[in-house]
């Protein structure tokens, strides 16, 4: 199996304070990476490094030869002054093929709404709007900075449960920020949880009982994420090895 | 078009009209096209202290002998790149950098040319003096003018794209960096061209208003440009028409019909939509 992507050891600092120490991430083939941790933890600046916005003060990032990632971008509020429908936002700067674009919006919900302006649509419309785009190349990897931050409870289920379809059906990898762990929590496969290092990594149910964890987020999360996960195993009897 | 031909036409094609006329129109689709970043990137204020430090690039040329645009890009490009630092330190608001920046560099040009005792027309420099624009100005004006239109096209998509999101543009591969001071010297630029027809102290309403005015007719970022230099050129030829005809100063007079097309189709528009 060849890895996506391979960070090993970065560090980044500006304006003298460290805002990633020593971080190693591994993305494998058809992984579902979550990373949690407190605002300011240096969450977007690990993706933006790990997708080549910045380079690393210190350590190696080992990226598959010809690898596709698809980005959605933490805040998208389009102003009104720019007149501009959603097809045409699809298509900025690449050729794609119609019927690529037609494939993307079906599958992502936003048919009816291509021909409309971009500033007109609902939270969700745009976040699914973004999403198509990052589809359009075919991506190996999808990665999303708290793609559901700004979406009232149901338009963040509905994003996610999108989202997991798009991984399940195209057998990508997922690499996303979020907070909203409990809900992304069936498809994860990692929680890498990040405060300036990595406090704690591995499966979700472990990394809830870990104390540093526990330390960051507080009891109630971590019980909140323990019971979610206690029920999700008796509904799909996984056979998760607990290594305790 | 024809109103146009009929202008030229019922002038007796005076030679100083038809220089005026190709000088306007050109600068009209120039703040046209440029117009529409400034409306969708907020550089409407960043416009208008750029052109204030222009006086100082006017004073500058004068000084030490210069072509006087050559004076003003120089100032403008220091102005901007002033800026850029200033935001970095992130100890000011940004509007608060460009009020000390646009108005120190208004008043050190005014002084530097009283200190010189030089007579210039402050008056055509204010607010333009479209009527008196010589030949070598024209080239000025066209060689200025077809940069920044090619600069704009070249890069129309990627410019669109970081203006509606600039970590998407970054992740696309887009250097946002280069095209952000791209976008300020194209500022400049525009400003050194269109001094001369409406003026230091009217150059961001050439800007702003017919892209505001195509803005509510338009329905893509292409179109929102061509429709705004459409409007730009018919308020440029009203402009000059009444400039001549009443003998009014040509740079108030151009913005004054730009504001009136605006008015009217706003109006127009407000009503319809009740209906």
């Amino acid at each position: 199996m060849v890895n996506l992507i391979q960070a090993s050891n970065i560090t980044v600092s500006r304006q003298g304070n460290k805002i990633l120490e020593n971080v190693s991430v591994v993305v494998g083939e058809h992984d579902f990476l979550t990373v949690i941790g407190p605002n300011g933890a240096g969450k977007s600046m690990l993706l933006k490094c790990l997708i080549g916005f910045y380079m690393p003060d210190t350590g190696k990032i080992r990226k598959m030869a010809g690898l596709r990632v698809g980005y959605v971008p933490q805040n998208f509020s389009p102003e009104h002054t720019m007149p501009i429908s959603v097809k045409r936002f699809l298509g900025l700067r690449r050729k794609t093929e119609k019927a690529v674009v037609e494939k993307v919006a079906e599958e992502t919900g936003i048919v009816t709404i291509l021909d409309q302006p971009l500033f007109n649509l609902s939270g969700g419309e745009r976040q699914r709007v973004l999403l198509a785009r990052s589809l359009l190349d075919n991506p190996h990897l999808l990665v999303l900075d708290e793609p559901a931050q700004n979406l009232d409870i149901s338009g963040q289920l509905g994003f996610y449960k999108l989202i997991e379809k798009i991984y399940k059906e195209r057998k990508v990898s997922v690499l996303m920020v979020s907070h909203d762990l409990h809900l992304v929590m069936a498809s994860t496969n990692e929680v890498i949880c990040l405060f300036h290092h990595v406090c704690c990594s591995g499966e979700p149910q472990l990394v809830a009982k870990d104390p540093e964890f526990i330390s960051l987020f507080g009891k109630d999360m971590a019980t909140m994420m323990a019971a979610y996960q206690h029920s999700h195993d008796h509904v799909h009897h996984h056979n998760h090895s607990h290594e305790s | 078009m024809i109103m146009f031909i009929t202008i030229i036409i019922a002038m007796n094609l005076e030679p100083f009209l038809i220089n005026a006329i190709l000088a306007g129109f050109a600068v009209a689709v120039i703040t046209g096209v440029m117009g529409c970043f400034v409306v969708w990137r907020r550089m409407a204020y960043f416009g208008d202290s750029l052109a204030h430090s222009a006086l100082l690039g006017v004073a500058l040329g004068l000084a030490v002998g210069i072509a006087v645009n050559v004076g003003i890009i120089l100032i403008c490009s220091v102005f901007a790149l002033l800026l850029l630092w200033l935001q970095q330190k992130k100890v000011l608001a940004t509007d608060t950098l460009l009020g000390i920046l646009a108005h120190s560099a208004l008043s050190l040009g005014m002084v530097t040319i009283s200190v010189m005792g030089q007579r210039i027309d402050l008056h055509s420099i204010l607010f333009g003096d479209i009527l008196t624009v010589t030949r070598p100005e024209l080239w000025w004006i066209y060689i200025g003018g077809a940069i920044v239109l090619i600069m704009l096209l070249m890069n129309w998509s990627s410019l669109v794209l970081m203006t509606l999101q600039e970590d998407l543009a970054q992740a696309e591969g887009i250097r946002v960096f280069l095209c952000n001071l791209l976008l300020m010297f194209l500022m400049t630029l525009v400003v050194a061209v269109s001094i001369r027809s409406v003026g230091i102290l009217l150059i961001s309403s050439l800007l702003i208003i017919p892209a505001a005015t195509a803005r509510q007719l338009a329905r893509s970022p292409e179109g929102m440009a061509i429709i705004a230099s459409f409007f730009g050129v018919t308020s440029v030829g009203l402009g000059i028409y009444f400039s001549f005809v009443l003998d009014t100063p040509s740079g108030p007079t151009i913005v004054a019909s730009a504001a009136s097309l605006f008015t009217l189709l706003t109006i127009y528009l407000q009503v319809n939509k009740k209906k």
